[in-house]
């Protein structure tokens, strides 16, 4: 019964989004406002619905429904309550729901919080939030049907994909939509903007919370992803340029471009044009990442077409929406009126040529996830594109990126003078070529590792540069720089702190690939290992039985000079019901950098072959990231965006639906 | 016909499976005594694709294809060939598909050339529009000698 209620949900929520998509549209045209109107409750409505239905499959999920094809596909009824749950998205179906609950949730966000937006404007955005809504809906009815029912019901069920199992891959995903999702409503207001034809700095205003909640979610899903990858497949990688990281870090390289570009808008009513371009871009891109994700072409060409209904499908939605925005784009955007002027050597100066390099690095990675795909297509000649094609060429782009990154902030807008900031820059110089210096007497030869650390202090100390030099620091008596700090706009410690994150991942990027150490050994019980100055003793194995799966687990005394600093116990865990295998490594903080040993095969012998590493500074990849995420949620918090605007804070509570 | 496409299939499959299957690729049996050799290998590894994974190289994939690669690697880097002579040895064998990196071909340009083209069409256009702009800001076109002719009638009759 509650299947057929959630498949019923879904198709009111359908027809919802058929209204909304027009009757709006026809109220903003001949300025109705009765028709306009619709559009508020229909959106909520339509959440409702959309939220009724993943209540449903949630609950299909928990009390373990094998009767519905997907929950049987998917779960099994002796897996822990917590991956019941999140096995909900853990599939294509789910995910798909899931994905039209956020792109529903901040249709309906918009409706509410919207109420500085003209209404003609905030009709025809919801009208176009409706468009993208139809779509999925239709596709999700007619090609995957979560609440597809099996008769007669299974006694059990198939069992998630045990590497799925694990609480970072169950937050990823959504936090990846979140991202995805969160730019269809800068889609929306760009085509919105093309259809009124008018465009102003209000815009770039009303748009920013939410790229800015995008773009957060984006930043905190892709390092979720990365750190999931790092200690789950258990080679210690945390970036594989695979072509499904590549997918989410597309939308990323170009949402980020669009923040920057918004805030020209805003302040200076420049690059108005560019802005909505990045807009449709970014969002298009969330559609591919979507697309390479989902259609499974990328497995290869032959599971794409073992299902061609659902490749097709999305191959529609795509052509219809990108080839749709930028034919609209094309047609309307000359009609718009040019903003203000700039010199080259400005705040805009900097922040075009921050744009022209992050569109540039996403059309390298763009081009280097497909031409593999349009190459054998199209020639038949088979050629890889892996991480040394990336790291050669994304790596330079983004150094350039890097090295005028600290540059920017301290730029004056409209004409800047280049002179006096790098003098200001000078402390930062000196720190860079100190750390540069320190590196090379240390290391020696490869110059990568004295250039990559150079370069991370350097945007750190011009991050802090920037908020000395705003606040008088250094100059000023203490009380005067402590007012002016209080006064400082929360969206420039924004800045600031998300540039100090970059500076701070660059610097962990930098620490574990140049001084990675690490042993592939074959050890038996009571033998000692180094690494570094780190001995390991294998003390030897246990078995234990978990809820859902039985595993092995090794036992590594840990000593630094002689003193006994811990215990790590890496473990394999096999999984009856599949009889797949996941490693589970052990972790050890010292410091921000990491101890991590991955277990492997378990000799007759008792001897284990493991891989132990030593992984300096690996965790400021992560926390720089999570100090971004905190430079975006200090921005969202800034004055002029709080009037009407989202807060999170008020996101969060409906951001997982109750059952 | 079908048998066919369900092997393929199932090796798609197999293939996602060892994508995400996590066990250790570098096997204690396979590290070389000699450390430097072995540096080399392991960097040679990285460079390397693992032809029936998806997007993996033999460094990190513990299909048997891979093991078998890396064992190849090793047996020739012992017997004295240089990097680029083991290089040339599985491209030889395997095709440019085993190399992660794409050699620069003819067929290949387009993908080596997109940072720069990328890079180079943007400035252009920035160009481009700073150069319109700047035109489109200088003021109107000085009137012709009709327009003259015409502005000094209405004087004229004004006053």
């Amino acid at each position: 019964m509650i299947e057929e209620i959630g498949h019923y949900a879904l198709v009111l929520a359908l027809a919802l989004a058929l209204i909304q998509s027009t009757i709006p549209l026809i109220g903003a045209r001949t300025r109705d406002g009765a028709l306009m109107a619709v559009a508020e409750p229909v959106a909520i409505a339509q959440f409702g619905f959309v939220a009724i239905a993943f209540a449903a499959l949630v609950s299909c999920y928990v009390t373990s429904d094998f009767s519905v094809k997907n929950v049987f596909e998917n779960s099994h009824s002796a897996m822990p309550l917590i991956y019941k749950f999140t096995s909900t998205w853990g599939n294509h179906e789910g995910s798909m729901l899931l994905w039209v609950l956020i792109l529903t949730l901040f249709g309906a966000l918009v409706a509410v919080f919207g109420n500085n937006i003209p209404a003609s404007l905030k009709a025809t955005v919801l009208a176009v939030q409706a468009w993208v809504a139809a779509a999925f809906f239709l596709f999700i009815l007619v090609t995957s049907n979560p609440f597809w029912r099996l008769e007669p019901a299974p006694f059990e069920g198939q069992d998630l994909n045990p590497v799925l199992q694990d609480i970072g891959l169950a937050i990823h995903p959504p936090m990846l939509y979140f991202g995805y999702v969160g730019f269809s409503i800068s889609f929306s207001f760009a085509i919105a903007a093309l259809i009124e034809g008018r465009i102003d700095a209000a815009w770039a205003r009303w748009v920013r919370p939410w790229l800015l909640v995008a773009w957060m979610s984006l930043t905190l899903g892709i390092a979720m992803g990365s750190y999931w990858a790092y200690y789950e497949l258990g080679w210690g990688g945390w970036w594989f340029w695979d072509p499904v990281e590549n997918a989410s870090l597309m939308p990323w390289l170009v949402g980020t471009a669009l923040l920057h570009s918004a805030a020209v808008m805003e302040k200076r009513e420049a690059l108005k044009i560019w802005t909505l371009l990045l807009a449709i871009l970014t969002f298009s891109l969330s559609l591919i990442g979507t697309f390479l994700v989902r259609s499974g072409v990328l497995t290869s060409v032959h599971a794409f077409a073992s299902d061609p209904m659902r490749g097709v499908f999305i191959l529609a939605i795509l052509v219809t929406f990108i080839g749709g925005g930028l034919a609209l784009f094309a047609w309307r955007a000359p009609l718009l009126r040019q903003g203000g002027l700039f010199a080259p050597v400005s705040r805009e100066g900097a922040l075009v040529f921050n744009n022209l390099f992050l569109t540039a690095a996403c059309a390298t990675v763009f081009v280097g996830t497909l031409y593999p795909l349009a190459l054998e297509a199209l020639t038949g000649e088979k050629i890889s594109v892996g991480p040394p094609f990336f790291n050669a060429t994304f790596g330079p782009l983004f150094a350039a990126l890097l090295i005028a990154l600290p540059f920017g902030p301290l730029l004056a807008w409209k004409r800047g003078d280049l002179a006096g900031v790098a003098q200001r820059l000078s402390g930062a110089f000196v720190v860079a070529l100190i750390g540069v210096a320190a590196t090379f007497v240390v290391e020696g030869r490869p110059l990568l590792a004295p250039f990559g650390i150079g370069l991370a202090l350097f945007v750190i100390a011009g991050a802090v540069t920037d908020i000395v030099e705003r606040t008088g620091l250094l100059r000023a008596p203490l009380m005067s720089v402590v007012r002016r700090a209080a006064g400082l706009r929360r969206s420039a410690w924004g800045t600031a702190f998300a540039h100090l994150g970059l500076g701070i991942t660059l610097l962990g990027i930098v620490g574990e690939t140049q001084w990675n150490a690490e042993r592939i050994v074959s050890v038996k019980p009571g033998e000692r290992i180094a690494v570094r100055n780190y001995d390991f003793t294998f003390d030897g194995t246990t078995d234990r039985n978990g809820p859902n799966f039985k595993e092995v687990a090794a036992t590594f005394t840990v000593r630094r000079h002689g003193d006994v600093i811990g215990v790590m116990t890496p473990t394999k865990r096999t999984f009856g019901s599949r009889g797949t295998t996941t490693t589970e490594s052990a972790l050890m903080a010292r410091g921000f950098s990491q101890l991590y040993i991955s277990l492997g095969d378990i000799n007759p012998d008792g001897s284990a072959a493991v891989r132990l590493y030593y992984k300096p500074l690996v965790l400021l990849i992560w926390l720089g990231c999570i100090v971004m995420v905190i430079g975006g949620g200090l921005s969202l918090s800034d004055r002029r965006l709080r009037v009407g605007a989202p807060k999170p804070a008020r996101i969060k509570p409906t951001m997982v639906p109750a059952e | 016909m079908r048998g066919w496409r369900n092997a393929l299939i199932a090796l798609a499959c197999w293939g996602a499976a060892a994508a995400v299957h996590p066990v250790l690729a570098v096997q204690p049996d396979e590290v070389l005594s000699d450390a430097t050799l072995e540096a080399r290998a392991r960097g040679l590894s990285r460079e390397l694709r693992c032809m029936v994974c998806q997007n993996q190289s033999i460094d990190d994939s513990d299909a048997p294809l891979a093991r078998d690669l890396r064992l190849l690697v090793r047996e020739r880097l012992t017997k004295g060939d240089t990097d680029a002579q083991v290089q040339d040895f599985l491209v030889a064998r395997y095709g440019a598909f085993v190399l992660l990196k794409p050699p620069f071909e003819w067929y290949t340009a387009l993908l080596w050339l997109t940072p720069a083209a990328a890079l180079l069409a943007g400035a252009i256009a920035m160009f481009l529009a700073v150069r319109r702009r700047r035109a489109g800001v200088a003021g109107p076109a000085p009137l012709s000698a009709e327009e003259e002719r015409q502005l000094g009638e209405m004087m004229d009759k004004s006053s």
